[in-house]
């Protein structure tokens, strides 16, 4: 059912695609969950006005569409080059001209941004009897952030963290539309050369449900492992 | 489960209700993305452009009303083969390729391909496109020709014609490969003053023997009618008017 | 950089453009309420198959959900698209209509409500089964038919529990609209992707955009905010909200 003679012409771009896609994800789950634990602390902890700056940065980025950030990245930096010769040759030049740092960087503030609002919660719901006790134990407040605080934070939130992972990657063919091309825009080019539909389509959609699934076990792992008194 | 199907069927016959079923108007589908001197939409909202001029005479001439729908490039046959429209006007090539899936009208123009870079860049042949990014939009025959014959370059498929002659502009890409018509409003604009036409290639295999309109396959009936229109207004001289304004040279590509 | 040529542009951008955005933006709400209420009604439907239904129904259910959450929307959109609009129009053309257009707006609202529902689905569920089950019997021993306990009590009742996922979902429907773009659907992204490439100021542009999405965006969790007050009150406040 359906024409996939043109599998095996281009399964390596797909493998390279796959690359692609996970290279974003990663690096996009990494950094933006990094960023996402300072922006959601100091939401908790203040000061006010960087907590303001915080809470201002989320709601921009999770109010506009991820498309629109992309798009206003690529294109929007891009049509000031021209007006900066010089750029062409400093040694940034390398990394302005290729399409994927700016889908790292959209990728990564907008995970950043939305995580950074579940690790506020996150943090907010972390019983303060425990901070106080460790505080009272003599612990830094480093080191109260870097083994009480932070850990019954991210057990807190573990399963919609791996929501945000999945959903991470489900946006990963958006940046098919600025050149890349993942998994999303390898099949674009099927579709392109063979003018075959829905074959290219329905593959791509079955290799994102494998990686997929492979994250939702991987989350799953990380939950058992976890020790959390909430769990039912 | 009553309430389901219910439903089920209210959705399928609202979706019909919120169809607009004009009897007789056929629905030219064309890019939804500018495509200078072809066609693009003013900032009030209207069409207009060589292709629209030539599609409105067209359909004048064959006694018909006509509706241009803008669709993504890339779903614009899936447009045809599903009866959303009814032919494709949208300055796309006739190629065999495509042939397969859907049927053409006799071409109303034809315009080779063409290759732009900025004017520093040395290059005299595809040869010298090694190692050099090449912009092009997604399936277009330029993007097939680039896939096939530039060896060595880093294609880049762009999903609209604008964004690759931005890249262009911004340093992004080496190149761009387009139609050579299309192009020339960008050459003369103000970014593209530092670009010059580098190559222009011929292919008939890829390329075809030019444009025309795209018709579903065993729509004979629409494709005799366009060929008959088309043939009258090359005749009757509308063709070459509404060509004056927009080319000083003979776009038809022979006759 | 950002000097007055670029407020120049934004002046020139809106004057140039300006309705045509405002027609995106109208295109891109109407989808999102379209497809957010057909989201909702496959979710009230889906959640009570999902409970309440056969074996059968709830695998059904569960593939339906299961696929729509894990595959990309854009994925989806295309598919639906493409294979949507073909299978309606041979559907239609079966059951007699000659030729029909599935205008843009049809197949936009049911593409992106399809996506909704499954989401949609697994909100309501959630609250659902939050009902304390005592209401419901209550209702059964009042001899409330089925009909009238989902109207009476399960409604009011899953309303304050579901709200916070729900207004989750409309949030996400507004910015999904922009998707509808790479089909070529005329909505906002698509506009200021027009607008951008005749103008060349891309910059200006979607920083427009965005911020008319933003708008959208507080306006929107304001509405909802004032909801959840009035649906809530006198009740305890979830523990935990959604995200």
């Amino acid at each position: 059912m359906g024409e996939w003679y043109w599998l095996p012409d281009y399964a390596w771009r797909f493998v390279e695609g796959i690359g692609v896609t996970l290279e974003l994800l990663f690096i996009a789950l990494f950094f933006g969950f990094l960023l996402a634990i300072p922006i959601g602390l100091v939401q908790v902890t203040g000061p006010k006005w960087l907590a303001a700056i915080a809470r201002g940065f989320c709601t921009m980025i999770r109010g506009t569409p991820l498309l629109i950030q992309l798009w206003l990245l690529y294109y929007g930096l891009g049509s000031l080059f021209p007006y900066f010769p010089e750029l062409r040759n400093s040694f940034l030049w390398p990394i302005l001209r290729e399409a994927f740092p700016y889908a790292a960087v959209a990728f990564i503030i907008s995970v950043a941004a939305y995580e950074g609002h579940i690790m506020r919660g996150a943090f907010a719901s972390v019983p303060k009897g425990e901070l106080e006790a460790a505080r009272s134990m003599g612990m830094g407040r480093f080191t109260v952030l870097r083994r009480i605080w932070l850990p019954r934070a991210i057990q807190n939130v573990l399963p919609t963290l791996a929501g945000e992972a999945v959903l991470t990657l489900k946006s990963v063919p958006l940046a098919s539309t600025i050149t890349i091309f993942d998994v999303f825009g390898v099949g674009g080019i099927v579709r392109q050369e063979t003018y075959r539909i829905y074959e290219p389509l329905i593959f791509v959609g079955f290799i994102y449900l494998l990686i997929t699934a492979v994250l939702v076990v991987l989350f799953r792992w990380l939950e058992n492992r976890v020790p959390s008194a909430n769990r039912a | 489960m009553k309430t389901m199907k219910s439903i089920l069927a209210a959705v399928i016959l609202s979706a019909a209700a919120a169809t607009t079923a004009r009897a007789d108007t056929i629905r030219l589908g064309l890019d939804s993305a500018p495509y200078d001197p072809f066609y693009s939409r003013t900032a009030g909202g209207e069409w207009k452009g060589f292709e629209i001029e030539v599609g409105d005479a067209l359909c004048k001439a064959m006694n018909e009303e006509c509706e241009w729908v803008p669709i993504a490039w890339d779903g614009i046959i899936p447009a045809l083969t599903s009866n959303q429209i009814d032919a494709i006007v949208g300055s796309m090539s006739i190629t065999e390729e495509r042939m397969k899936t859907i049927d053409f009208s006799n071409k109303y123009y034809n315009t080779p391909a063409a290759l732009i870079a900025p004017k520093s860049m040395e290059i005299k042949s595809i040869e010298d496109l090694k190692g050099k990014t090449v912009g092009v939009q997604v399936s277009t025959t330029h993007a097939n020709f680039a896939e096939a014959k530039m060896d060595g370059a880093t294609i880049k498929t762009y999903q609209d014609f604008n964004e690759h002659n931005q890249d262009l502009f911004a340093g992004r890409i080496d190149a761009v490969a387009a139609d050579s018509l299309a192009l020339d409003p960008f050459l003369k604009s103000k970014e593209g003053e530092s670009m010059e036409v580098k190559l222009t290639f011929e292919d008939d295999a890829i390329f075809g023997p030019g444009v025309g309109a795209g018709i579903r396959k065993g729509d004979t009936e629409l494709k005799d009618k366009f060929n008959k229109a088309i043939a009258q207004i090359l005749e009757d001289g509308t063709y070459d008017e509404i060509a004056k304004k927009y080319f000083d040279f003979d776009i038809y590509g022979g006759r | 950089m950002i000097d007055v040529t670029f407020f120049a542009n934004i002046y020139e951008l809106m004057s140039e453009w300006g309705p045509n955005f405002w027609r995106g933006l109208l295109a891109s709400l109407q989808i999102a309420f379209g497809g957010y209420l057909l989201g909702l009604l496959i979710g009230v439907s889906g959640a009570i198959g999902k409970i309440y239904g056969g074996p059968v129904l709830k695998w059904v259910l569960e593939i339906y959900t299961t696929l729509i959450r894990a595959v990309p929307e854009l994925v989806l959109i295309l598919l639906l698209f493409y294979a949507g609009t073909q299978l309606l129009a041979q559907g239609l053309a079966a059951l007699g209509y000659e030729r029909v257009t599935i205008s843009g707006l049809a197949a936009g609202i049911v593409v992106l409500g399809i996506v909704q529902g499954a989401y949609s689905t697994e909100v309501m569920r959630g609250a659902i089964l939050a009902i304390p089950k005592g209401e419901v019997e209550a209702g059964a021993a009042f001899g409330m038919g089925s009909f009238k306990i989902f109207r009476r009590i399960m409604i009011p009742a899953m309303l304050p529990l579901a709200l916070p996922g729900l207004s989750n979902l409309w949030l996400i429907i507004t910015k999904d609209t922009a998707l509808l773009a790479v089909v070529g659907y005329e909505e906002l992204a698509l506009v200021t992707r027009q607008a951008a490439g005749a103008t060349r100021y891309y910059l200006e542009a979607y920083l427009v955009a965005g911020a008319i999405y933003l708008l959208v965006t507080l306006i929107s969790m304001k509405l909802f905010n004032l909801a959840e007050n009035r649906v809530t009150r006198g009740r305890k406040s979830l523990a935990s909200g959604g995200a």
